[in-house]
C-alpha cells in the first residue's frame, strides 16, 4: 500500500506541528490502513492549495426502507481520487451520554475497518456517531452488522433527528430530571419519524439537565428541554461559609451577579428570596459544596431554536415553563406529537417549527396545540398596537351568546 | 452472526447507555452531591455515599481514526475498568475510581499527544463542523482552522487562569451545523461571491423550489438558448447559499472571495444573563491555509482583552456590555465597517437607541 503523507502533503504537514493534537496524524493513522484515507488526503492537500473543496452532494442514498441515516457525497475529481469517488457518511445513534464500554468502541471499528475509510467523527454535531466515507455497495453491509451489534443509524433530511442530552444524573450533581433515559426513550419512541422523513424540515430534540445547559439546548434545538426545579435552592451554610473562608467573594462575585438581586450576605448567613429567583445556575456554579438546586424538580420546555438558514437564526422560546418529567412522559409526547401536527400540516417545505411560529404567530401556534399563553412565554408584551382580532361585534348582536 | 434467512433488524434505536456506565456510575446515578477541580482536567464527582469518581478529560481532534479510538480503548481498558465517554464539545474523558490512576493515565495521554484540560474556566475544544474534509458547501476548512486556533490557545487549555468560560466554535459556511451563533467567539466561513448557474440547472432542480428558496427574493426563472433556467439578481444575494442547498447546480464556493468572519459574545447558559446570540467582530478575514494566522492573530486579541479585562466569572458578552461595543472595538484595534451595521429584517432593533454613551477615557 502507498506510504501516505510524507512529501506528498507539504501543506498538512505544516497541521501536524504544535500541541493540539492533529487530525492529519489521524487521516494519516487510517492511510496505513485504508486506501480511501489515502485519497482523502491527497484530495484535501489540494483544496488547501487551492482554497476551495472538492465535494458534491445530491442523490439518494441510503439503507433499504430509511429515509435518512446517509449523507450522500461524491468528489468532483472521481478520476483522480478513486476510491472515494462516493464518500458517503453513515450517521449512527450514540448512546444517551456517549458513555462506551471499550468493547462498544472496538466493535464499531471493526465494523468501521471492513467496510469504510477508517475515519470517524466521535461525535457529529447533533451528536451521532459519525462514520466517514464509504461506497454505496458498501452501505448495506455496514448497517447489517451495525444492527447485528445494536446499533442503528441515526436522522438525517426532513426528520427527527437524533436526540441529544448532556451527562445528567449520570455525574452531575445539578441535573433536574434524567436526560439519559428521556433521551433513550424518546429515541425509540420515535423510530419511524427519526428513520423515514416526513416533516417539512429537520426537528431536534436537546436535553440539558439545568440552565447550565451543556448541550446548547436552547441554540440548537427545535425542542430544548432544560432541566429546572421550582422550590427553594438548598443552603448548606457551613459550606457557604467555608466557601468565604477559601477565598470567594460572596457579595461581590455571588449576590451581585445574581440577575435579580434576590440573594443577601450578611458575612455569616446567606438567604435567598426564592420567590424571585430565576434559577440561572449561576450562585450553585461559583459555590457547588454550598448550594443545590431544589428538590421539587423538572423541566423548561422551550420551542424553535436554529442556524441562521433559511430565515434568520432563532433561539427557542418558553413554551411550557414547568413540566415534570417521569417515565413513561406521556405529557410530553403528547405535546411533541400535537406540535408535529400543526407543523406538518401548516409548514412549508423548509420551513422549522421555529419559522413557522414567526410566521402565524406564537399566540395562534399556542391555540393550535391547544396550550394556553402565559407571561412566561414572553421578555414582555407586544409594543405595536397592530393586533389581529378575530372577531367584531355588529349593532343588534347579543354580547351575551359568545360562548355558542 | 446472523444468517442470510434471520429478518432484516431495523428500527432497534440506540443501545441503551446503562449498558456502558460504569459499576461505580450505576451505584452513584442521580446521588452525586459535589464535584470539585483538582487540577487542569481533572476533576472528582463524590456522591452521597461517598463515592469519589475522578474524570480526566482530554483534548481530542473530532475526526478520529480507528486506530486512535482502539488506543482510547485500551486506556480505558488499562486504567478505567473498560469504560469512557465523549463531551458535548468533542473531548474524551475516562472516568476512574482509583486516584492512583490518574497520573500514569496522563502521561499516557501526553505520550500519544493529548493533553489533559478545558475544565472550568478554561478554553474548552472548539465546535466545529466538516469543512473541506467532507463538506459540500464549506467557505474554508474547519480542523485546519481549529488545529491553528488551538495549538495558539493552548495554554488556557492546559492551565485555569481565565476570568470564566471561554467557548468557541466554527463552522464552515452559514449553514452553522454547530452552536456557533451562540459561542464567546464564533469563527464562521462566508461566501461573497453570487452563486454560478450551470448550463443544464433544470435537469437536476425544481426550478420553483429553487425559486422559493431565496430568502430575498433574487432569484427568477428565466430562459436561456430554449432551456428554462434561472437568473441572480446579484445586487440582492446575501450570501446565504441557502439555494445551492437546494440545487447543486448553484455553485458559490470561490477561492477568491470566499473566507472567514468573526463573532463574539454569544453564550447558551443562563447563568447570570440570558442566552443570546453572538454579534459580528470581523466581517472579513483571507482564507490562508495550512494555518490561517490572521484567524490565529484575530482570536488570540479578542480572548487576550477578554482575560484582561474581564471580572470574575464575566463572559464575554458580559464583559463587552460592561465596557461598551466602542471600547471594544477600541481595545481590540478592529475596524468597525459599514458591515457591522445590520441591514437585514429588524436591523433597527440592533441600533443604539439611547444617548447613553461612554464619551469620556
Ligand atoms: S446541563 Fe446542567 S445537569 Fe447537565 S451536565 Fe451541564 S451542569 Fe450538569
Ligand atoms: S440561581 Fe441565579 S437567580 Fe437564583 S439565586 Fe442563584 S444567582 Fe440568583
Amino acid at each position: 500500500m502507498a506510504k501516505s503523507g510524507g512529501n506528498g502533503t507539504p501543506m498538512l504537514d505544516e497541521l501536524e506541528k504544535g500541541p493540539w493534537p492533529s487530525f492529519v496524524t489521524q487521516i494519516k493513522e487510517a492511510a496505513e490502513i485504508k486506501e480511501q484515507a489515502q485519497d482523502l488526503l491527497k484530495l484535501l492537500e489540494r483544496s488547501y492549495h487551492e482554497k476551495i473543496g472538492h465535494w458534491k452532494h445530491g442523490g439518494i442514498v441510503g439503507v433499504l426502507g430509511y429515509g435518512g441515516g446517509v449523507i450522500g457525497r461524491y468528489n468532483d475529481l472521481q478520476s483522480e481520487y478513486p476510491s472515494i469517488a462516493h464518500f458517503h457518511t453513515l450517521r449512527v445513534n450514540m448512546p444517551s451520554g456517549w458513555f462506551y464500554t471499550s468493547e462498544a468502541l472496538r466493535t464499531i471499528c471493526d465494523i468501521w475497518e471492513r467496510h469504510g475509510s477508517g475515519l470517524t467523527n466521535m461525535h457529529g454535531s447533533t451528536g451521532d456517531i459519525i462514520l466517514l466515507g464509504t461506497s454505496t455497495d458498501e452501505l448495506e453491509p455496514t448497517f447489517k452488522e451495525l444492527t447485528d451489534n445494536d446499533f442503528d443509524l441515526g436522522g438525517s433530511g426532513s426528520d427527527l433527528r437524533t436526540p441529544s442530552c448532556c451527562v445528567g444524573p449520570a455525574r452531575c450533581e445539578w441535573a433536574c430530571y434524567d436526560t439519559l433515559h428521556i433521551t433513550n426513550d424518546l429515541t425509540h419512541h420515535f423510530q419511524d419519524e427519526l428513520h423515514r422523513p416526513a416533516f417539512p424540515y429537520k426537528f431536534k430534540i436537546k436535553c440539558a439537565g439545568c440552565p447550565n445547559d451543556c448541550v446548547a439546548s436552547i441554540a440548537r434545538a427545535d425542542m430544548s428541554i432544560i432541566g429546572t426545579w421550582r422550590d427553594d435552592i438548598q443552603i448548606d451554610q457551613k459550606e457557604v461559609t467555608a466557601a468565604a473562608k477559601a477565598g470567594l467573594d460572596i457579595q461581590k462575585d455571588v449576590c451581585a451577579r445574581c440577575p435579580t438581586q434576590c440573594m443577601d450576605w450578611d458575612g455569616k448567613q446567606l438567604s435567598i428570596d426564592n420567590a424571585n429567583c430565576v434559577k440561572c445556575m449561576h450562585c450553585i456554579n461559583a459555590m457547588p459544596r454550598a448550594l443545590q438546586p431544589g428538590k421539587d424538580r423538572g423541566a423548561t420546555i422551550l420551542l424553535g431554536a436554529k442556524a441562521p438558514i433559511v430565515e434568520g437564526a432563532l433561539l427557542s422560546s418558553v413554551l411550557v415553563p414547568f413540566i415534570k418529567l417521569e417515565p413513561p412522559y406521556d405529557e410530553l409526547k403528547d405535546l411533541i406529537e400535537r406540535i408535529w401536527e400543526f407543523w406538518g400540516e401548516h409548514g412549508k417545505n423548509r420551513e422549522r417549527v421555529g419559522e413557522l411560529i414567526q410566521r402565524v404567530g406564537l399566540g395562534n401556534f399556542l391555540e393550535a396545540i391547544e396550550i394556553e399563553p402565559v407571561p412566561q412565554m414572553i421578555a414582555h408584551p407586544r409594543e405595536n398596537p397592530y393586533v389581529f382580532y378575530d372577531e367584531y361585534f355588529e349593532e343588534g348582536d347579543d354580547e351575551s351568546e359568545d360562548d355558542q | 452472526m446472523a444468517t442470510a434467512t434471520e429478518p432484516r433488524r431495523t428500527d432497534i434505536g440506540p443501545p441503551s447507555y446503562e449498558r456502558f456506565l460504569p459499576p461505580i456510575i450505576k451505584k452513584n446515578y442521580g446521588k452525586w452531591k459535589y464535584h470539585e477541580i483538582l487540577r487542569p482536567g481533572v476533576m472528582v464527582h463524590v456522591a452521597a455515599s461517598g463515592d469519589r469518581l475522578f474524570t480526566v478529560r482530554a483534548a481530542s481532534p473530532r475526526l478520529l481514526s480507528i486506530t486512535r479510538i482502539r488506543k482510547y480503548a485500551d486506556f480505558a481498558d488499562k486504567y478505567c475498568g473498560g469504560h469512557l465517554r465523549f463531551t458535548s464539545r468533542n473531548n474524551v474523558e475516562f472516568l476512574l475510581t482509583e486516584e492512583a490512576n490518574i497520573e500514569p493515565l496522563i502521561k499516557d495521554l501526553a505520550a500519544l499527544g493529548h493533553a489533559v484540560g478545558g475544565i472550568g474556566n478554561a478554553i474548552s475544544n472548539i465546535v466545529h463542523t466538516q469543512g473541506w474534509v467532507h463538506c459540500h458547501s464549506a467557505a474554508t476548512d474547519a480542523s485546519g482552522v481549529v488545529k491553528a486556533v488551538m495549538d495558539d490557545l493552548h495554554p488556557y487549555f492546559a492551565e485555569r487562569t481565565l476570568p470564566g468560560k471561554l467557548r468557541i466554535a466554527l463552522a464552515c459556511c452559514l449553514n452553522m451545523c454547530g452552536a456557533v451563533h451562540c459561542s464567546d467567539i464564533a469563527i464562521l466561513g462566508i461566501h461573497r461571491r453570487p452563486p454560478r448557474v450551470q448550463g443544464g440547472l433544470n435537469k437536476i432542480c425544481e426550478i420553483p423550489n429553487v425559486v422559493a428558496s431565496c430568502p430575498t427574493a433574487a432569484i427568477r426563472p428565466a430562459n436561456v438558448d430554449g432551456q428554462p433556467t434561472v437568473e441572480i439578481d446579484e445586487d440582492n444575494c446575501m450570501f446565504c447559499a441557502n439555494c445551492f442547498s437546494v440545487c447543486p447546480a448553484l455553485p458559490m464556493a470561490d477561492p477568491l472571495n470566499d473566507g472567514l468572519s468573526i463573532w463574539v459574545g454569544g453564550k447558551v447558559s443562563n447563568a447570570r444573563t440570558e442566552p443570546t446570540f453572538s454579534k459580528l467582530a470581523i466581517p472579513f478575514l483571507p482564507n490562508n491555509p495550512p494555518r490561517w494566522p490572521e484567524v490565529v492573530q484575530a482570536v488570540r486579541t479578542i480572548v487576550d482583552v477578554w482575560a484582561n479585562g474581564a471580572r470574575r466569572f464575566e463572559r464575554m458578552g458580559e464583559f463587552i456590555a460592561r465596557i461598551g461595543w466602542p471600547r471594544f472595538f477600541e481595545l481590540t484595534g478592529i475596524e468597525f465597517t459599514k458591515e457591522h451595521i445590520d441591514d437585514y429584517r429588524h436591523a433597527g432593533l440592533t441600533y443604539k437607541r439611547s444617548a447613553q454613551i461612554r464619551h469620556g477615557r
